[in-house]
């Protein structure tokens, strides 16, 4: 991620977010100047993942554009977790490398690494105590004082009267919200989301998705998104993948993975076929 | 005691034989195997005590310390299979709560270093951090097994293994002294511990006794806490990669 991507000092004053696809969460926004990095371009190139002589993945290569929400859609097993643990290092590849902005991540410190590529999980996994010391967490890390809990919570979307709360006695739509506020915390440059709603009803589904929508359209985030619900990714996802057991069958423009899908296998996958007809 | 006396007491092994033909438990072969073996290896341990306290050789005297050591780490390393090197952490943990424990008992003027009396001292020392550190590397292991999403969690905002593993290091080092520690509470109320029994019955006077009792109860919660805190933070580095990534496989 080099400076020549760097557009700093970029000042959210009064954000709406009232966007053109008409989602409003009613939030009030502090003003804050925050220093913004984008993501150009996340790439995979011929990344293999083995585990106990299993190949998870096979020579995967593709370019993930930055600014933009990428959905990963595929059967259970396919492989999805394990691709965008990939991409934070929380796991690494056997074979293959990944670059981000020509970068290739081994480069780049871990730590550092997974504080500008932030990931939200299926589960919440808040830690004890309040939602405050949640969204402190990360930032405390870097040695930052003086965290703007309410602005973190603003911007999922809660009140600042949610910070003195124990995460204990939150619902398991607020506890996600409170999840993605404290991933939000570290100022990821992209985000990676691993079914963050299947989890959540209905209501809360939408108002993360809105949410999710919300940070790419205002803060350019780059958004790698895993989700099982179809409806779900022709909703959210500017691009769509497809993975089936360990292998990238398709790439392209949700509005053209799903009508017009170059691939028989995504045709199946589309039909809801998939696991039956193809082993 | 005479021979006699004890052979007669031997008797007391056929209740448990009568009962367990009688409730069809099938387990006197093994009451069998298990009194010939006591008295195999306690009369074997006897006779070289005997001789390690006739000598009283300081070489020999560490030497039954060590072995002692090496026996309790190879037991209890079980609890940790399959982690790397276990056996060396747990042996060098135990090792290392004794020499502390030990040092400063002869320090204090609380034992002298005589074979009568830093062998049994060294018994009791030993086997106690045998099963906090075993019990402590077992639950370290579950723990971050069952926890493996959470520490995932914690690495994905930057923290270091040492940071998302904090929890469950905690956890492991409680979960290993909580026995002692329980154990102090009650003890001499709901048990005369061995120590305090053994010297009663050699004719101490029970006021004296009692006192190496408090010195065994001080040198057992120093015994546990070193051992734990020692084996713990010696084995869970073997659950991360040095980039801060979990290994789950173990």
């Amino acid at each position: 991620m080099s400076n020549k991507y760097q557009r700093s000092k970029e000042i959210f004053d009064s954000v709406d977010f009232r966007t053109k696809k008409g989602y409003n969460l009613d939030i009030n926004v502090t003003i804050v100047t925050i220093e913004v990095i984008y993501v150009n371009e996340i790439e995979f190139k011929d990344v293999s993942y083995n585990r106990f002589g299993n190949k998870i993945l096979k020579n995967i290569s593709v370019k993930f554009e930055g600014g933009a929400i990428h959905t990963i859609v595929g059967p259970s097993g396919a492989g999805k977790s394990t691709l965008i643990k990939l991409i934070n290092r929380l796991i690494d590849p056997t074979h293959g490398s990944i670059l981000i902005d020509d970068v290739d991540i081994k480069t780049i410190d871990v730590i550092d690494l997974r504080r500008r590529i932030g990931m939200v999980f299926q589960q919440p996994h808040l830690f004890e105590g309040t939602v405050k010391e949640n969204i402190e967490y990360g930032p405390m890390l870097k040695g930052e004082k003086n965290v703007n809990v309410e602005y973190y919570l603003s911007i999922v979307g809660l009140n600042n009267e949610y910070a003195t709360k124990d995460v204990k006695n939150l619902s398991g739509g607020e506890q996600q919200r409170v999840s993605i506020a404290r991933t939000l915390a570290n100022n990821p440059e992209a985000l990676l989301l691993d079914e963050p709603t299947s989890a959540l009803d209905p209501t809360s589904t939408e108002i993360v998705e809105k949410l999710i929508f919300n940070l790419k359209e205002k803060m350019n985030l780059t958004i790698i998104w895993i989700t099982h619900n179809m409806e779900q990714a022709k909703r959210i996802g500017d691009y769509t993948a497809l993975l089936n057991k360990g292998q990238l069958i398709e790439y392209a423009k949700t509005y053209d993975f799903f009508t017009n899908p170059q691939n028989e296998i995504t045709k199946l996958f589309i039909q809801g076929k998939l696991k039956e007809e193809v082993k | 005691m005479s021979v006699l006396s004890l052979t007669l007491a031997s008797s007391l092994v056929l209740i448990s034989i009568f009962v367990s033909c009688y409730q069809k438990l099938g387990i006197e072969k093994e009451i069998v195997i298990g009194t010939i073996r006591a008295v195999v290896q306690l009369t074997i341990v006897g006779y070289i005590l005997h001789y390690i306290f006739a000598a009283n050789n300081a070489l020999f005297t560490l030497a039954m310390v060590a072995l002692m050591i090496v026996v309790a780490g190879n037991n209890a390393s079980k609890r940790g299979k399959g982690i790397p090197n276990v056996f060396y952490f747990i042996t060098f943990s135990i090792a290392l709560s004794a020499a502390i424990t030990i040092s400063l008992l002869i320090l204090f003027g609380n034992i002298h270093f005589r074979p009568q009396e830093v062998i049994p001292v060294s018994g009791m020392i030993i086997g106690n951090a045998m099963v906090a550190s075993g019990l402590a590397v077992s639950r370290l292991k579950d723990e971050i097994k069952n926890r493996s999403q959470e520490i995932e969690a914690y690495l994905s905002l930057g923290a270091t293994s040492r940071q998302a593993a904090q929890k469950v290091i905690k956890t492991a080092i409680k979960t290993g002294m909580i026995p002692t520690v329980d154990s102090m509470k009650t003890l001499g109320i709901v048990q005369l511990p061995g120590m305090m029994t053994g010297l009663i019955l050699g004719g101490v006077d029970p006021i004296n006794a009692v006192k190496y009792q408090i010195m065994v109860t001080f040198m057992l919660a120093s015994t546990v806490s070193i051992s734990c805190f020692s084996v713990t933070f010696l084995t869970y580095r073997n659950f991360f990669t040095k980039y801060h990534q979990l290994v789950s496989d173990l």
